[in-house]
C-alpha cells in the first residue's frame, strides 16, 4: 500500500455507521436538538456570509504577513477595509486597530511604500473614531524616529499632547504620559547637542550666553515633560537618567537624588538592577560619604548575586524572553537578540537542558522556518548584514539541523573576515543542533 | 452631500493641511480626507458673502428640510422586478432561450403580484386604507418603465396598463405625497420606495413575501419549467461567480429609483444563496402560487438522472463505464420515471427531486457497490489494477482507485483553495453607501470615503499586473483531457477489474455494502440522518467532500441524499429492519 492510501486508512471501519439522532441521556431521540442548537450557537441567526468572508480575509492576511509577503497582504487588506462598514457596530470599532496594525506593518515593509504613503496612512487611521488616536499617533512618532525624521516626530507628538477629547480616562493618561515622555526625550537629545556645541564654544565668546539661555529654555520644558511619567511604577531607564542628568547640569543635586533614590528604592517600582547603578553612580559623582556608597553598592550586589544564584533558572527565562522577543516582526533583524539567542542556546544544550529548547521551539517550529530561516532571508540577511545572518544561521542551524536552507546557504558563502567565525558556527551546529543530537 | 456648500471655506485643516471641506449636520466643518472636525460653523465663516446671504439661507433652509433623496416614486415590488428582470436577461446571455423571460417567468410574477394582491385582482392591497395603487400613471413614473423590460413584451399587456385597468378608478386616488410627507418627518424610519416601511412590517398570513433569495427561487422555477440545462447548483454557483445579479443588483437600478432606510433590508443582502434555502424557497413559491404540474422531465432531459450522472462522472473523472451500473441503480429504484422525477407543486407539496444531488448520490452509491469505500478493499483493488496495468502497458487500463484519488485530492485542493481566496477578497459593500435613516447618512457617507481613500492607498500597493481574464461560465468546473500528464484523465479506463463474468451477466467482485444509515427516523420530522463525520470511513468522507465541493452543499445534505437512494435501493433490508451490517451481492447486466 502507497503513503496515499496509509493517508486515509483508519484503525476501526466496523459497526460504525452512523446513529440516527441525537441521544440524549435518558435514551430518548430529539432530532431537532442538533439543529436547534446549531442556531442557538450564532445567535438564532446563520452568521452572513459577509462576517464569514471578512474573517477568512483577516487569517489570509496574517498568513501573508507571516511568509513576507507584503504583495498579497495589501491585495488582502484592501477587501479586508470594507469591515470598517459592517453593520455589526462591535466588529466596526474593533476593526481600526487591527487595521492600524497590520496595515502599518505592511507600509513599513513593502518595497513599494514611502514614508509619505505611511504618514497619510496614519493619520487616516488616527482620525477613524476616537478610541485610537493617542496609541496610533506614538506609534507613527516611533516610526519617523526610526526613520531619523526627528522633527516630524516631534511635531507629530506635540499634536497628539494637545489632543482632548472626552473625559480623562487612565488609560489616556498614560498614553498622555508616554507621548509627553518621548517628547522629553527627543528635547533632551536637542539639550545634550546644545551642550555639546556649548562646551566647544569660549565662555567670553558672544554667543555663549544666548547658546547657554537656549539650553535653559529646553531643559525647562524637558523636565516638565520627563517628571510626570517617571512618577509612575515601571521601567523608565532612559527617561530617568536624561532626567537625572539635566537635573545635575543645573546644580539641582537634591532633585536628582530624590528621583534616583524613588527610582531604586521605591517598593511599587519592579525591581531593576540598573536603578541602583543609577543611584550609585549618582552617589559617587557627587563624593558621598564612603559609608552610604557601600550600603547602596551593598544592596546592588546583593540584588546582582541573587540573580547569579538564579542564573541556570534565569536561562530559561532568557531563552522565553528571547524567543518571545523574536516573535515580533519588528524585531527580525535585531543582532542582539540574536546574539543573545545563540549564546543561550549554545549554553543551555551545554547544560543539557534540551526540554527547555524544545519547549520554546515546539510552539515555533511550525512557523518560525517560513517566519526567519527563508531562502530569502538568508540572502538578504546576507547583503545587508553579515554578522546579523551569522548568529542566524548558528540558530537555525541548532535549531533545524544542517540540512537548514539558511544554514546552507551562509555556510557555503566565502568570505574572508568572516571565515573563522563560520567554521565556528559549523562546530557549534554539529556539536549542538537538536535536530540529531546522535551525530 | 454638502461638500458644495463648503466650497466658500478655504482655510486649510490644522491637521492634515488639506483644503477639502465638507459641511457636518451640525453646519460645522470638517476635513473630508483627515475628518477633522472644526469649531467653525457654517453660519460664522459666511459673512462675508453678505449680498447673497438671504438667497443662501432660503435656499439651504430648503435644502436642509429636506435630507432624504428624492427620485422617482416606486415600490418595493417594482424593485424586484427590475432585479428579476436583469437576472432574466443574465441568463439569456447564458444561453437560455428568450422564452423563458418573456413568457414564464414573466407569467410566474404576474401570478405572484396576483396572488399577493399587489396588481391584477379587484383589491390591491395598495388601495386600502390611506395608500394609493401600485401602478397609477404618474407623470415622474413613465420614466421609469424602460427599466422593468419585462413588461415591454408584446404578447402579455403591458404592466402598467393592466395595473390601472384593473383598478378602473385608479385616477381617484394617486396623491403619493400624502403617504411621502409624513414619512420624511419621522426621520428614522425611512424608505426611498414609497412602501419600503410598510413592506418591512407586513406581515400577512398565507403571503409568500418577495427577498432577495425569492428571487432566485423564481429564476429556477422558470428555469425548470423550460426544463433548461441548468441546475439548482450551477445556478446558484453562478451567482457566486456573478454571472447572475443578485448582491449587488440593486446598484443596476436607474439613477433616480433611491435606494435607503427599509429598502436597505430588503433589497441589500450580505449572503450568498444557499442550496438547501432556496431550494425550500422554491417549493414554497411553486406552491403559493398554485402552479400546475410542470412539463414532464423524460429521459431525454437533462435534468433526468442518466444524463447528469453521465456529466458528474466526466465532471469528476471517473470512468464511463460506471455509466451502466448508475442506469441500472436508476432503474432498480425507480428514480428515472417521469411520474416521480416531475415537479407537481400541487400534488406532492413538500418536495421536489433535487436533480444534481440525487444524480451525485447515486454515483456514491455505484462507487460503494464497486469499491465498498471502507478504506480497504478500494486499495487493495487498486493495487491489482496497479499490477495489471504494470504488465499490460498496451491495453485499455483498468480503473486505478488510488491513482484516481490522488489527481481528484490535488485537482480538488487547489480548487478549493483559489475558491476561498476569491471568496475572502469579495467585494460586498456597494460604491454608493446605503443609509439607515436622515442621521446615519452623513456618517455612512463617512465613513464610505474613507474606506475608498484606504483602498486606493492599499491598490496602489499591488502589482498593476491586470487581474486572470474571468473564465466563461460554464456547467463544468474541472476540463479532463487525454494530453495532460499531470492530470491523467480516467474517461476511457476500464472497470474490467472490479467486474466479474457470471454467465451472461456481469458482477461486481465486491460483494459486501454497508449502509450509510441504519435507522431512519420515524417520526414525523422526516429527518434522515445526522452525519457525524468521524463515524465514516476516510474515502466515503473524500468522495463526499468532493462532490458537496462541487455542488457547494453541505456533506450532510449529500449523506442524506446517499442514505434515501439506499433506502430504495435496499428496501428489503429496511422492511426486515435488520440492524446488521448488510450484505448484498449485485448482479450487474451489461448491455
Amino acid at each position: 500500500m502507497s503513503d496515499f492510501s496509509e493517508e486515509l486508512v483508519r484503525p476501526t471501519t466496523e459497526d460504525e455507521q452512523g446513529e440516527t439522532c441525537v441521544l440524549s441521556g435518558t435514551g430518548m431521540c430529539f432530532p431537532w436538538l442538533q439543529k436547534h442548537i446549531e442556531t442557538v450557537a450564532t445567535g438564532g441567526k446563520r452568521e452572513k456570509d459577509f462576517a464569514q468572508t471578512t474573517s477568512a480575509c483577516l487569517s489570509f492576511i496574517q498568513e501573508a504577513l507571516l511568509k513576507h509577503q507584503w504583495q498579497q497582504a495589501a491585495e488582502y487588506m484592501h477587501s479586508y477595509l470594507q469591515i470598517l462598514e459592517d453593520s455589526d457596530s462591535n466588529k466596526r470599532q474593533g476593526a481600526p486597530e487591527i487595521i492600524w496594525r497590520l496595515g502599518s506593518e505592511i507600509l513599513y515593509y513593502h518595497p513599494k511604500s514611502s514614508l509619505e504613503t505611511f504618514n497619510t496612512f496614519a493619520d487616516r487611521m488616527k482620525n477613524i473614531g476616537v478610541m485610537n488616536y493617542l496609541k496610533i499617533s506614538l506609534q507613527h512618532a516611533l516610526y519617523l524616529l526610526h526613520h531619523g525624521l526627528l522633527e516630524d516626530a516631534n511635531r507629530n507628538l506635540s499634536q497628539a499632547e494637545t489632543w482632548r477629547y472626552g473625559e480623562k480616562s487612565s488609560s489616556k493618561e498614560v498614553l498622555i504620559n508616554l507621548i509627553q515622555a518621548y517628547k522629553g526625550l527627543l528635547q533632551y537629545y536637542t539639550w545634550s547637542k546644545k551642550k555639546m556645541e556649548l562646551s566647544q564654544l569660549d565662555e567670553d565668546d558672544y554667543a555663549y550666553n544666548t547658546a547657554s539661555q537656549n539650553m535653559l529654555n529646553h531643559s525647562w520644558k524637558t523636565s516638565i515633560n520627563l517628571c510626570a511619567l517617571i512618577q509612575i511604577p515601571g521601567v523608565w531607564d532612559p527617561f530617568v537618567k536624561s532626567y537625572v542628568e539635566m537635573l545635575e547640569f543645573y546644580g539641582d543635586q537634591d532633585g536628582a537624588r530624590e528621583v534616583l533614590t524613588n527610582y531604586a528604592y521605591d517598593e511599587k517600582f519592579p525591581s531593576n538592577p540598573n536603578a541602583h547603578i543609577y543611584l550609585y553612580g549618582f552617589l559617587k559623582r557627587e563624593r558621598a560619604p564612603r559609608e552610604k556608597l557601600i550600603s547602596v553598592l551593598k544592596l546592588s550586589i546583593e540584588k546582582n548575586m541573587i540573580l547569579h544564584r538564579k542564573k541556570e533558572e534565569h536561562h530559561k527565562l532568557g531563552l522565553e524572553v528571547l524567543f518571545g522577543v523574536l516573535d515580533f516582526a519588528g524585531c527580525t533583524k535585531n543582532i542582539t537578540a540574536w546574539k543573545y539567542l545563540a549564546k543561550y542556546l549554545r549554553q543551555t544544550l551545554m547544560g543539557s537542558h534540551l526540554a527547555w529548547v524544545q519547549e520554546e521551539w515546539n510552539s515555533r517550529k511550525n512557523w518560525w522556518p517560513r517566519f526567519h530561516f527563508s531562502y530569502f532571508w538568508a540572502k538578504s540577511d546576507w547583503k545587508d548584514d553579515k554578522t546579523l545572518a551569522c548568529e542566524k544561521a548558528l540558530v537555525a542551524g541548532i535549531l533545524l539541523g544542517k540540512g537548514c536552507r539558511y544554514f546552507r546557504y551562509v555556510k557555503k558563502q566565502d568570505h574572508q573576515v568572516l571565515q573563522k567565525k563560520i567554521k565556528q558556527m559549523k562546530k557549534s551546529v554539529k556539536k549542538y543542533s537538536i535536530v540529531n543530537p546522535g551525530l | 452631500m454638502d461638500l458644495e456648500e463648503a466650497k466658500e471655506f478655504k482655510e486649510r485643516c490644522t491637521q492634515c493641511a488639506a483644503v477639502s471641506w465638507g459641511l457636518t449636520d451640525e453646519g460645522k466643518y470638517y476635513c473630508t480626507s483627515c475628518h477633522n472636525v472644526t469649531e467653525r460653523s457654517k453660519e460664522v465663516v459666511n459673512t462675508e458673502a453678505i449680498p447673497n446671504t438671504k438667497i443662501q439661507a432660503i435656499n439651504r433652509g430648503l435644502k436642509r428640510k429636506q435630507k432624504l433623496e428624492k427620485g422617482w416614486d416606486w415600490y418595493v415590488c417594482e424593485g424586484f422586478q427590475h432585479i428579476l428582470c436583469q437576472q432574466a436577461d443574465a441568463l439569456q446571455t447564458l444561453g437560455v432561450g428568450p422564452e423563458l423571460k418573456n413568457e414564464v417567468l414573466h407569467n410566474f410574477w404576474k401570478r405572484y403580484l396576483q396572488k399577493s394582491k399587489q396588481a391584477y385582482c379587484k383589491n390591491p392591497v395598495y388601495t386600502t386604507g390611506r395608500k394609493t395603487a401600485v401602478l397609477e400613471d404618474n407623470p415622474s413614473h413613465s420614466d421609469c418603465d424602460s427599466a422593468p423590460e419585462l413588461l415591454s413584451d408584446f404578447s402579455c399587456p403591458s404592466f402598467v396598463e393592466s395595473g390601472a385597468e384593473s383598478q378602473p378608478d385608479g385616477h381617484a386616488r394617486k396623491p403619493f405625497s400624502i403617504i411621502k410627507a409624513p414619512q420624511s418627518e419621522m426621520a428614522s424610519i425611512c424608505s426611498g420606495s414609497l412602501d419600503g416601511v410598510e413592506y418591512s412590517l407586513r406581515k400577512e398570513k398565507g403571503i409568500v413575501k418577495m427577498s432577495m433569495p425569492r428571487t432566485l427561487a423564481f429564476c429556477y422555477l422558470s428555469l425548470l419549467w423550460q426544463r433548461e440545462t441548468v441546475t439548482l447548483s450551477d445556478l446558484l454557483r453562478f451567482v457566486e461567480e456573478e454571472y447572475i445579479p443578485y448582491i449587488h443588483a440593486f446598484q443596476q437600478f436607474p439613477e433616480e429609483m433611491k435606494l435607503y432606510g427599509r429598502d436597505k433590508g430588503i433589497f441589500a443582502i450580505e449572503s450568498w444563496p444557499n442550496y438547501e434555502d432556496i431550494y425550500k424557497k422554491v417549493i414554497e413559491v411553486a406552491t403559493f402560487l398554485d402552479l400546475p404540474r410542470f412539463p414532464d422531465i423524460t429521459e431525454d432531459c437533462y435534468l433526468h438522472p442518466n444524463i447528469l450522472c453521465m456529466k458528474y462522472l466526466m465532471e469528476v473523472n471517473l470512468p464511463d463505464e460506471m455509466r451502466d451500473l448508475t442506469c441500472q441503480v436508476v432503474k432498480v429504484t425507480g428514480i428515472g420515471e417521469v411520474g416521480f422525477l416531475t415537479f407537481d407543486p400541487v400534488a406532492k407539496k413538500t418536495e421536489t427531486v433535487k436533480y444534481d444531488v440525487q444524480a451525485v448520490a447515486v454515483i456514491i452509491v455505484v462507487l460503494k457497490l464497486l469499491f465498498l469505500l471502507d478504506d480497504n478493499l478500494e486499495w487493495s483493488l487498486s493495487s491489482i489494477a496497479e499490477k495489471y496495468n504494470e504488465d499490460n502497458k498496451e491495453d485499455k487500463p483498468w480503473f486505478d482507485f488510488r491513482k484516481w484519488y490522488q489527481v481528484m485530492k490535488k485537482a480538488i485542493d487547489e480548487k478549493k483553495q483559489k475558491w476561498e481566496e476569491a471568496r475572502a477578497k469579495y467585494i460586498w459593500k456597494s460604491e454608493k453607501p446605503l443609509y439607515h435613516s436622515a442621521i446615519d447618512k452623513p456618517v455612512v457617507h463617512k465613513r464610505r470615503e474613507m474606506v475608498v481613500n484606504l483602498q486606493k492607498q492599499f491598490s496602489a500597493l499591488v502589482d498593476s499586473t491586470p487581474a486572470v481574464e474571468k473564465k466563461s461560465p460554464s456547467s463544468f468546473q474541472f476540463n479532463w483531457t487525454e494530453e495532460d500528464s499531470d492530470r491523467t484523465c480516467f474517461h476511457g479506463h476500464s472497470l474490467q477489474g472490479v467486474l466479474k463474468k457470471k454467465g451472461q451477466s456481469l458482477m461486481t467482485k465486491n460483494s459486501l455494502y454497508w449502509l450509510s444509515t441504519q435507522k431512519f427516523c420515524k417520526s414525523y420530522c422526516k429527518h434522515v440522518t445526522t452525519y457525524e463525520e468521524s463515524n465514516f470511513s476516510l474515502s466515503y468522507r473524500f468522495v463526499l467532500n468532493l462532490f458537496s465541493f462541487l455542488l457547494r452543499i453541505k456533506t450532510s445534505f449529500l449523506h442524506e441524499e446517499v442514505s434515501l437512494i439506499e433506502k430504495r435501493l435496499f428496501k428489503k433490508k429496511y422492511n426486515n429492519k435488520t440492524k446488521k451490517k448488510s450484505s448484498k451481492s449485485r448482479k450487474v447486466r451489461r448491455h
